[in-house]
């Protein structure tokens, strides 16, 4: 996401209030008349309901032993069947969205929350604070996210609050690189000058003046965090570096009921479409929004 | 430019080195017994007091680090806890493998994602335009162990067998004497970086096509073929050979869970084992290889992005 560079652009800090709120309202209606915003916040929705309200929904305790091993799809009234010990599937998947979206999201503000700071320190502070901040980055940004949150692992054993901090420090970084690359040209302005003229505190100037600069950016890099975080997330219970059996977990149950696909597949198909779902979802949002933010300040 | 070279290569050298440093702090520098950690809760204080002699753990932080760098530096890798193998002789197979399937991938995906996105610029906004561009996006998304269990579901069970949903290689065979079970994981790879290269290449042809050259070609009277292939691409390809090389990259990273879903005996496979085992020097040695691929590659891209746009590479001089 270069091009979000620019988009800090469009709302300018000097802007009263009311303004800066048509702004968003326009920034809205321009995501949302591209037929990808739509598509995305529908699938989103969707997913994130089934996530949070499926456990009430679910004829059966995740764990519960409410069947024979492996059988079909709508024998003993089990809409899906059952896995590979005799629990319902479908209600392993109604309860097991939960945990990927709790973490995935944790994850995402830890992140992007972290990413911010260093990238408006590294922006207004320049010089030798830049430089040792952002070559830190470069060290933890050697590492692809993946190999990073397995040396850890590999150090401190599998455990869920390690993965969601793992993964969102080797978010961070990421995320620092582009908010320090839309708030260096901020730091040029004259509104800026004028603060640090006046003798307003720096804190008040990073986060009163940089900031509300670089919100557009700094979305598109949620939804963007967002949409990695549930596949890393995703991924590492799928492993078995995070969440362990039994608990019900999409990543989790993928990792179940692989072995037996052949003969029991809804235990596979199911998880695998809600995360293929939701990461999709998140993405053509993200993506029609970033499209709308650049599209504003082209004043198109 | 040789001077933004050495500088380049000087910052990625400096780069490996903090790598190495946080490989070591990571996993050796832990509170407590690393000799236990490593060789596990039942060894023998015979055993523990030998490892605690060979990794120097007695000493400073400083000097242990030292020691493994130096030993890494000649080659020596230690040996796995978990095989009681030499860590070199473990993962040199397994290296191969792995880069055999990375090669392969890459030669299919950029030449096919590149077509892809000519294509799409081609056919700029219409209906077949939208659905490959929304469906790119979308897949650019999804997991890249999503993609592979999908493909299973798709290819390699009751549905249709076509393919085998275990890479199986006989042992001290290498992957490219057993073709058919580098099919999937390549595969999932491709489809993991086809979106990224076929998208930027799609903006970039969509840009040349707008230009005054390419009009001046079509109204000499070329035809269209000619005008794609020998006017605009050569044009538009540079931005798609950039985010090529950054994909090789992200490989790197990326053939830990494809492997891992087809157990490809690779060095993905093998890093996820050893974390399962808690085998540290080849989780050690795996991290530092991926990680200095990694920067390698990149410093690679770097380079490229510089060596083919005209502005920069007066700039860099």
């Amino acid at each position: 996401m270069s091009t979000s560079a620019v988009t800090s652009e469009a709302l300018a800090a000097t802007a009263p209030p009311e303004m800066r709120q048509r702004q968003w309202r326009v920034l809205a209606r321009a995501t949302m008349s591209q037929w990808r915003s739509r598509i995305g916040l529908v699938i989103v929705v969707v997913m994130v309901l089934i996530a949070i309200f499926g456990p009430l929904l679910a004829p059966h305790p995740p764990t519960a032993f409410v069947s024979a091993p492996n059988s079909p799809a709508g024998q003993n009234g089990l809409l899906f069947g059952s896995d590979g010990i005799g629990r319902d599937v479908w209600s392993r998947f109604l309860y097991g969205g939960r945990t990927v979206l709790g973490m995935a999201v944790a994850s995402t503000i830890i992140g992007v929350g972290l990413g911010l700071i260093i990238g408006l320190a590294a922006a207004y502070f320049k010089g030798w604070i830049d430089e040792v901040l952002m070559r830190i980055s470069d060290v933890f940004m050697a590492f692809p996210q993946i190999v990073l949150a397995l040396l850890l692992v590999a150090a401190f054993g599998p455990s869920v609050p390690l993965i969601i901090l793992i993964v969102g420090i080797s978010h961070a970084p990421r995320v620092a690189r582009v908010i320090r690359g839309a708030a260096v040209q901020i730091t040029e302005r004259d509104f800026v000058k004028a603060a640090e003229a006046v003798g307003e505190p720096r804190r008040r100037i990073i986060f009163g003046e940089l900031l509300p600069n670089v919100t557009s950016p700094l979305l598109v890099e949620c939804g963007l965090r967002l949409t990695f975080s549930i596949g890393l997330i995703a991924g590492l219970n799928f492993i078995g570096a995070g969440l362990q059996p039994p608990i019900a977990d999409w990543g989790v149950m993928i990792s179940e009921n692989r072995l037996a696909v052949t003969v029991q597949p809804w235990g596979v198909v199911l998880p695998v479409l809600a995360i293929a779902l939701l990461t999709i979802g998140t993405n053509l949002l993200t993506d029609g929004f970033a499209r709308a933010a650049i599209g504003l300040d082209r004043g198109e | 430019m040789s001077k933004f070279l050495v500088r380049r290569i000087l910052l990625g050298l400096l780069t490996l080195f903090l790598v190495s440093v946080v490989v070591f702090a990571a996993t050796q520098a832990l509170p407590g017994n690393a000799a236990i950690a490593i060789l596990g809760r039942n060894a023998t204080p015979a055993r523990v007091a030998a490892l605690t002699r060979q990794l120097h753990l007695n000493e400073s932080a400083l000097s242990q680090y030292t020691h493994w760098l130096g030993n890494i530096l000649h080659g020596n890798l230690g040996i796995s806890a978990a095989t009681q193998q030499a860590v070199t002789k473990y993962i040199g197979g397994r290296l191969a493998n792995s880069a055999f399937l990375v090669l392969v991938s890459a030669l299919v995906a950029v030449p096919l994602s590149i077509a892809l996105g000519v294509f799409m610029a081609v056919r700029r906004d219409k209906p077949t335009d939208h659905v490959l561009s929304v469906g790119t996006l979308g897949l650019a998304a999804v997991p890249e162990f999503v993609i592979g269990i999908a493909l299973i579901l798709l290819l390699a069970t009751n549905a249709s067998h076509v393919l085998p949903a275990v890479s199986l290689i006989p042992p001290g065979e290498h992957a490219w004497n057993v073709p058919k079970v580098v099919i999937l994981p390549a595969a999932t790879l491709i489809l993991a970086v086809t979106p990224y290269i076929s998208r930027i290449m799609r903006a970039s042809m969509v840009e040349v096509l707008e230009s005054d050259y390419v009009t001046m070609a079509r109204l000499k009277g070329l035809p269209n073929r000619t005008v794609i292939w020998r006017h605009a691409v050569p044009n538009a390809i540079v931005p798609a050979i950039q985010v090529s090389a950054l994909q090789l990259a992200w490989m790197a990273g990326g053939v830990v869970m494809v492997e891992f879903v087809f157990s490809y005996p690779g060095i993905g496979t093998a890093l996820i084992d050893a974390v399962g085992n808690r085998d540290i020097p080849v989780v050690q040695a795996l991290a530092l290889i991926i990680a200095a691929v990694y920067v390698v590659v990149n410093l690679g891209a770097d380079v490229i992005t510089v060596l083919v746009t005209p502005r920069l590479r007066t700039a860099a001089r």
